[in-house]
């Protein structure tokens, strides 16, 4: 029973980075514009978060430092994408390279090293219960901006039909720009959530493809927040029972553990099974990727 | 009632030219339009007339190099479409802005919304609304439905009540019986004719002769960019617009003098069967004789182009689940559309732009597609390929200027410079250029002038003479009348009816191309 709440809790908590990195790619799909620097907008956020805890000793400044950063780079992707009508795969995929240039660089400015961040006193971290609750309000709040308001609706059409939207008078690239920048600054709370909450410092890399987990996660809740909300979940458990399964010895043989590189593979694994196996059969938002 | 107000819109003397230097073009000089208030006014003119360039400059979506707009006597300079629908303005475009998965009604307020607390829609509200403008306008339709669960002629009923809900004064229509059967149409104009006498203004703009006698009560033709004149409906004739619209005098229904003399069987589709997500098929069979023209009549997508897909594409399984095609004898149900355009057979694709040119390429080039095979044109050089004969394809190109009057005679110009009608030539002199003895011609003149429909139709008439098999697709009712010997309606993947030359009337076609007709006569 322990042994199930445990793990439970631990789906909880590291599905929490999942759930913002990917109610932020729902805000931006929604809205046409595809969101491949989610994973770049997390680390930055990660990052950021972990540096301005360090030097304020707040994670609520952290959290600030990275809504921040998100939205400067998610700034300068929207600025490619949107007004300038650059590929959104191809501008995405050079934010992501960006990020994963710029953390190091800082990092090697700020401390000496391009690894990590020095580890953040424990009293200075968040506690699991903040990004979790936060999840959640975040997924319900969303889901009724998207069905129920008049700024959701719009973001809808922006997504659908955009030539409709302009047409009915309402800003299309003013819906598609504020979409973009919101999923930034969500994402990087993403990534916060990952260096603060989960962990003792923003390490290299620490983000390890979850934004690109996010985005699995919200094709496969087809464009929906509570279902992608829903897979989120699935993808937070397969981490949880990676780290559980991690030195478990073999039933057959019982000196013997599966070398730990298979097990870290899980959460990857569900990715690429989720994605090859459900993709087709959920619809993308109609002018996603376009221009307008 | 003072002069000034009795029009609702004024255009004084619009110009408006894109593009700059010597690839500038005109798209409207000096127009001119009166429309008064409470009247139905319609806008002829060809295609790259400038209708749809005036009425963007009247719907603020462009703006005018020179020239004045006035609405109810008021000067107007409008920047962007939000002004104009303020100031009682709206417009139904060709293609719909709605938004398929969202409901009726979200696809009606939207721009306009109505929040109760906390910024919630007020859907209750928005929906009895609705509701009441459905009933004073006897044009029903569920708040609640997403649009793509409706047909055509409901989702632009839905257009008309977004700009109700709007209460705008001014209804812009561009071409809007385009995707509609006759049945819906009328109701249409009927519901327009309601409208006016409400004391509402209607734009409507159309290419359709017979639609513009029928229900406007002016009319003004434009041609070229300018205004060629403004004429009440009542003291007007088809062949008077069209000599207006053309510059010269027109022909509009042409007949064939011999009576279609059916041979053998050129092209037969056997239990053709699809079912994707989508496309159907549902058991169609069909033939297609020598010297006969077979007319497919339908409202688009109800299994037209995948017909067509299977004739061209019967190997691909995204064309056909089952079901047998056989072309001038041979059975292709396994051939590659490779091997098809060997035979000799022609194909006049649906989207020309999409399908049938390469727009950016040299009109010889665009003579050579799909005949790349062709020994004419191409010469094989064993253990190396084909090499193009440039001689060849400039004698086929000029063959086309005099033998099909493509214009301008003129080699190596990229295809999309030549005009809609021109380029529909390109492609008819391309796919008689090797004799077929079975030709599919799709939709063959869309996009084409009036004056080049009269050729086309002459064309496909001297061929069905010399004995080619035709299946005519065409979403224009009169077309589909006029030339075809045999016509089958489809709805919904299925033949659904068939009826000979002049055993038909438009009414009873649009019955079956509504599904309200099963079985149907020969």
């Amino acid at each position: 029973m322990d042994e199930m709440l445990s793990l439970l809790g631990s789906t909880l908590r590291l599905s929490a980075p999942l759930i913002f990195a990917a109610m932020g790619g729902l805000l931006s799909e929604r809205s046409g514009v595809i969101h491949i620097a989610l994973e770049g907008m997390m680390m930055v956020g990660g990052f950021a978060a972990a540096v301005a805890t360090l030097s304020f000793h707040s994670p609520l400044v952290g959290c600030a430092a990275a809504v921040i950063a998100g939205l400067a780079f998610s700034a300068l992707y929207a600025a490619l994408v949107i007004p300038f009508r650059a590929n959104q795969v191809v501008a995405g995929t050079a934010i992501n390279f960006l990020a994963a240039g710029v953390v190091p660089s800082v990092s090697k400015l700020l401390y000496g090293n391009t690894g990590s961040t020095p580890s953040i006193p424990l009293d200075e971290r968040l506690h699991w219960a903040g990004p979790v609750v936060g999840a959640i309000v975040l997924v319900a709040g969303l889901a009724l901006l998207l069905a129920k308001t008049p700024v959701g609706l719009w973001i809808r059409f922006a997504g659908e039909h955009p030539h409709a939207l302009a047409s009915a008078g309402v800003n299309v690239i003013r819906v598609r720009f504020l979409s973009v920048l919101a999923a930034g600054a969500l994402a990087a709370m993403g990534g916060a959530t990952l260096s603060l909450s989960l962990s003792s410092a923003y390490s290299r890399n620490m983000t390890a493809a979850r934004g690109f987990m996010a985005l699995a996660a919200l094709i496969f809740g087809k464009w929906k927040a509570w279902p992608a909300f829903a897979a989120c979940l699935l993808f937070g458990f397969a981490e949880a029972l990676q780290n559980r399964l991690q030195g478990v010895a073999l039933p057959w043989k019982p000196d013997e553990t599966i070398p730990v590189q298979f097990i870290q593979m899980l959460p990857y694994l569900v990715t690429l099974v989720v994605l090859a196996g459900f993709v087709g059969r959920s619809r993308a938002p109609k002018a996603l990727g376009t221009q307008f | 009632m003072n002069v000034v107000s009795s029009l609702a819109i004024e255009l004084r003397n619009i110009s408006k030219s894109f593009g700059s230097g010597e690839s500038r073009v005109f798209a409207n000089t000096d127009v001119n339009l009166s429309v008064r208030r409470g009247s139905i006014h319609a806008i002829v003119g060809e295609n790259g007339a400038g209708k749809s360039t005036a009425m963007k400059i009247l719907f603020g979506m462009q703006s005018a190099d020179s020239g004045e707009v006035h609405v109810f006597g008021k000067s107007v300079r409008w920047r962007n479409p939000t002004e104009a629908m303020a100031s009682g303005i709206g417009m139904v475009h060709q293609h719909f802005m709605l938004a398929g998965p969202h409901t009726v009604l979200e696809n009606i307020v939207l721009g306009c919304e109505n929040s109760s607390a906390f910024g919630i829609l007020d859907t209750k509200k928005a929906a009895s609304r609705l509701r009441e403008l459905c009933e004073r306008y006897s044009m029903p339709v569920d708040p609640d439905r997403a649009i793509e669960d409706l047909p055509v002629g409901v989702q632009q009923r839905v257009e008309i009540l977004k700009l109700l809900y709007r209460d705008s004064q001014v209804f812009i229509l561009d071409e809007p019986t385009a995707v509609l059967t006759p049945q819906e149409i009328e109701a249409l104009f009927s519901n327009l004719r309601r409208l006016r006498d409400e004391g509402r203004t209607i734009l409507i703009i159309t290419h359709k002769l017979k639609e513009v006698l029928a229900l406007s009560d002016e009319v003004t033709v434009l041609r070229q960019g300018k205004t060629v004149g403004s004429i009440q409906t009542k003291q007007a004739s088809a062949e008077l617009l069209a000599e207006w619209m053309v510059g010269r005098k027109v022909i509009l229904d042409v007949k064939s003098e011999a009576e279609s003399n059916p041979g053998v069987v050129r092209m037969k589709v056997t239990d053709l069967v699809l079912d994707s997500n989508h496309a159907m098929l549902k058991n169609v069979s069909l033939e297609v004789r020598a010297g006969e023209i077979v007319g497919v009549a339908g409202v688009e997508g109800n299994g037209q182009s995948e017909l067509l897909r299977a004739l061209l594409d019967p190997k691909n399984p995204l064309s056909l689940n089952s079901g047998k095609v056989e072309l001038l004898g041979h059975d292709v149900s396994s051939w590659s559309s490779s091997q098809i355009r060997r035979l000799q057979v022609g194909f006049m694709p649906e989207d020309r732009h999409r399908d049938g040119m390469l727009l950016d390429e040299s009109v010889e080039l665009n003579i050579l597609l799909g005949l790349q095979n062709h020994p004419a044109f191409v010469s094989e050089i064993p253990g190396v390929g084909g090499v193009i004969r440039k001689s060849a394809l400039k004698q086929a190109l000029e063959r086309a200027w005099v033998d099909y009057d493509l214009r301008p005679r003129q080699s190596g110009i990229p295809g999309r410079s030549l005009s809609g009608g021109n380029q529909q030539k390109l492609v008819i002199a391309r796919e008689f250029e090797h004799h077929p003895e079975f030709l599919v011609a799709t939709h063959p003149t869309r996009g084409v002038d009036v004056g080049a429909i009269e050729w086309i139709h002459r064309k496909l008439f001297k061929a069905r003479d010399q004995g080619t098999g035709i299946l005519l697709v065409s979403s224009e009712l009169d077309e589909i009348l006029s030339l075809s010997d045999r016509i089958i309606v489809m709805f919904q993947g299925a033949v659904v009816a068939e009826f000979s030359r002049g055993n038909v009337s438009a009414q009873q076609l649009g019955l079956a191309m509504s599904g309200g007709l099963k079985g149907g006569h020969a």
